[in-house]
């Protein structure tokens, strides 16, 4: 369905695609050039900064009231413990729903997807609450702790990836690993030596996605973690800009850079494999 | 090789029951037997599917299940058990609570005048007050007990122990004013300001018999009504406690007109907001996903690589950038609109523009996804079909209505379905962008002009000025879920992934 071009077919698709272009990058721009802008404020910025300076950077690093750099490690702890955990879980539930044949195998499907469909966050009041009786028992995965949030991240984590996983396995053939098992291995070394390697393509998606999402998730987190040390950047980020825009936008734009870095590495990184398992059904957070 | 991996699993799960029972005796010492009967069903279940060898499949499944029922099946009962109750500001406390509580409450009896007092001080610490009633005869008050004696008996009693001086009873106030002195069965004597004692005597009186309380003073009864006592007249007493009401949360939510009416505007929104979004980004997406894949066209790939980077920001920092874009006094959109068109925009303040705004941002976020998801399907597209088109005389208009966008749909129509009820419940944007603002004036529940039923209910449950409501917060979440629930049941019709699930049983 596509010809050669004519001139005039050539300057109007470039100038449409300039224009949307333009569009995607006029925030990411607009942010970059602000978190060197040492005037820290949104009055009177300009594209290019007239004395660009690291000032805002530094304060990002050192700032006592708001320790955003720390928000940023936090976040990238949390995010990688929840994020390898969720593969390795959600690979063995996955990997019995596709292998093996037991009784409750239809209604743990059926479920994962219903469940799926529930909002964790809207039942943050009961978690809250169960969080502070499981705290009084076991301190360290009480209210304000890292660790408790990420046992909470764990439970939300598990329908949509284990479906994710389950359709891979599927069309990885089951020969694989009876022909390992006939060589003496037992099950678990042919889905941890054969299966493992071959589905590295939907764990990396699987990890990408929950990385993202357990990076970017707020309500939760805000619910649970109460002091300002501890908080993940998605929450200290809002408390940090509150509605202070005009006061503190040069320090938060120089934030919004360092804090968005990780995941655009990871994506770039992973990108084409995203792309697979985007077209298979997942929803970036 | 094998028996390595066995004996790994002994020590494993030996470890384990080692922290089994060492939780269940502490459990056990802090009189958790509750959580103590889950832990060793628990325990006795984690300990057959390691030893069975029937029960293999589920030591996969073991990991993933504990976390989800725990933090997502055991919250989702709770909710459902919530949705039925009172639960919110004005019922937050159990019954026992408030009966107590109110028990507590006691009257004054100015007829009985006041008393006067000296407080002594003995060598173990202990006070001991020496009393005058109005009519001047004396009472040695200790240990919550009075005596009446003459001033010869109080002196001997009391010799040897140092009286306070005003200065120390002021420190020692709520010392002071915790104690109580029965006078007779019902009143007794209690502090009432710094220079006297005061009778009082107990307003309710509870009679678990009955379950009822009665004031003592006017000799109302009151009974336990829908979470309050209620007297006979109507009127209630407060606070209320925490009560299951059956259907009151969804009675309420579609008869009381107050509630139901913004509950309704919000809902129309929701919808219109979704099917905006899906619609938008898919248009902006498909068109240029159309353009990109033209062989013909230079710079294909630097296009791609820009135009999907907005995808690799977290949301979240993009909503909070957006915010501050949109800035209706110091944001650069408006400073544009002025330098070109001479007049801002009240991006946040005005129902209409507010979401605009949304919409724009959402559709920031959004059409990178949709450009990928359709080149993906376009290049699916057997170029054949177009070859045969062309050879009939098709219109390059009639190749894309009668080929391209069919055959698309296939592939990408679940997704839409799925981005549909991914916006549905989008409320990060709404959150971080306008917070559902502005409000919706005269609405009994806080609800706002851009609020999505998702951060109504945040706000019902978390943020109300009025107070909160986790009752009815509980019920819209499960309305929320039902319809989610739906469209999503709906889209794996769809797929055919519910076939895939029954034909692999």
């Amino acid at each position: 369905m596509y010809r050669r071009h004519t001139l005039f077919g050539s300057i109007w698709r470039h100038a449409v695609l300039l224009i949307f272009v333009a569009f995607a990058l006029f925030p990411i721009l607009w942010v970059l050039s602000a978190s060197f802008n040492p005037a820290n404020t949104l009055v009177g910025q300009s594209l290019i900064p007239r004395n660009p300076s690291l000032d805002n950077y530094r304060e990002v690093f050192t700032s006592e009231q708001y320790p955003i750099a720390g928000w940023i490690r936090n976040s990238v702890v949390i995010g990688l413990i929840t994020s390898t955990l969720v593969v390795v879980m959600t690979a063995f539930a996955a990997y019995a729903f596709s292998r093996f044949r037991f009784r409750g195998r239809r209604t743990g499907l059926f479920a994962s997807l219903l469940i799926q469909v529930f909002p964790q966050m809207l039942a943050a009041v009961s978690i809250y609450l169960l969080v502070l009786s499981i705290g009084r028992i076991i301190p360290a995965l009480g209210i304000n702790t890292h660790a408790g949030l990420i046992m909470v991240y764990l439970g939300g984590a598990m329908g949509v990836n284990a479906w994710l996983m389950k359709g891979y396995f599927d069309t990885i053939p089951s020969s694989l690993e009876e022909s390992a098992m006939i060589d003496g291995a037992s099950p678990f070394q042919a889905f941890f030596m054969i299966i493992l390697p071959l589905a590295r393509p939907i764990l990396a998606v699987v990890f990408l996605l929950q990385f993202i999402g357990t990076y970017s998730e707020f309500i939760l987190a805000s619910i649970l973690i109460t002091s300002t040390e501890k908080y993940t950047l998605a929450v200290g980020l809002q408390f940090f800009i509150q509605d202070q825009y005009a006061s503190r936008w040069g320090v938060f734009a120089a934030a919004s850079v360092l804090g968005a870095l990780p995941i655009v590495i990871l994506f770039t990184l992973l990108q084409k494999n995203l792309v697979t398992g985007l077209t298979s059904g997942a929803v970036k957070g | 090789m094998m028996e390595l991996g066995k004996l790994i699993k002994v020590v494993l799960l030996g470890i384990l029951n080692v922290v089994f029972i060492w939780t269940a005796l502490f459990l056990y010492g802090i009189q958790a037997y509750w959580i103590l009967l889950l832990l060793l069903v628990g325990a006795a279940l984690i300990n057959y599917v390691f030893i069975s060898e029937k029960a293999y499949p589920y030591r996969y499944l073991l990991p993933a299940s504990f976390f989800m029922i725990l933090l997502v099946v055991y919250p989702i009962l709770y909710t459902v058990y919530v949705s039925l109750t009172n639960y919110g500001t004005g019922n937050i406390l159990s019954k026992e609570q408030v009966i107590a509580q109110l028990q507590d409450r006691r009257i004054l009896d100015a007829d009985a005048g006041n008393y006067s007092y000296r407080v002594f001080r003995d060598s173990t610490g202990q006070l001991w007050f020496l009393f005058a009633d109005p009519q001047g005869s004396l009472l040695l008050g200790y240990e919550g007990k009075l005596e009446a004696v003459t001033e010869e008996e109080a002196s001997a009693r009391l010799a040897g122990f140092s009286e306070l001086a005003r200065a120390e009873v002021v420190r020692a106030t709520n010392e002071l004013s915790a104690l109580s002195f029965a006078l007779d069965e019902v009143s007794y004597l209690q502090m009432r300001n710094i220079y006297s004692f005061g009778v009082y005597r107990p307003q309710y009186q509870y009679s678990p018999e009955r379950d009822e309380l009665t004031d003592l003073e006017s000799g109302i009864v009151y009974t336990p009504v829908l979470g309050y006592f209620q007297a006979p007249d109507g009127t209630r007493l407060t606070p209320g406690f925490r009560e299951v009401i059956g259907l009151g949360n969804f009675r309420k939510l579609f008869a009381n007109p107050q509630v139901t009416g913004p509950f309704f505007r919000v809902f129309l929104w929701t919808v219109e907001w979704a099917l905006l979004s899906v619609g938008c980004t898919f248009a902006v997406g498909l068109f240029l996903a159309l353009l990109l894949n033209d062989p013909y066209l230079r710079l294909r790939k630097f296009y791609r690589g820009i135009l999907i980077l907005p995808y690799a920001v977290p949301a979240f920092i993009s909503a909070l950038i957006w915010r501050g874009l949109f800035h209706t006094e110091l944001g650069v959109i408006n400073r544009i609109l002025k330098a070109t068109i001479g007049s801002g925009v009240p991006w946040l303040q005005d129902p209409f523009w507010a979401k605009v705004a949304l919409v724009i941002l959402n559709l920031w976020l959004g059409f990178p996804y949709m450009m990928i998801v359709c080149l993906g399907a376009l290049q699916s597209i057997d170029n054949e079909m177009y070859e045969a088109a062309v050879v009939d005389g098709a219109s390059p208009w009639q190749q894309f209505s009668h080929i391209t966008l069919p055959l698309l749909m296939v592939s990408v129509a679940p997704l839409l379905i799925a981005s549909f009820s991914f916006n549905f419940n989008n409320f990060s944007v709404i959150y971080l962008l306008t917070r559902g603002r502005p409000p919706i004036v005269n609405a009994q529940t806080p609800a706002g002009h851009t609020d999505i039923l998702i951060s109504y209910t945040y706000r019902l449950a978390f943020e109300s000025g009025r107070g909160v409501d986790y009752g009815l917060a509980s019920a819209v979440t499960l309305v929320i879920f039902l319809i989610t629930g739906a469209i999503t049941f709906l889209n794996f019709r769809f797929t055919g992934e519910l076939e895939e699930v029954r034909k692999n049983v």
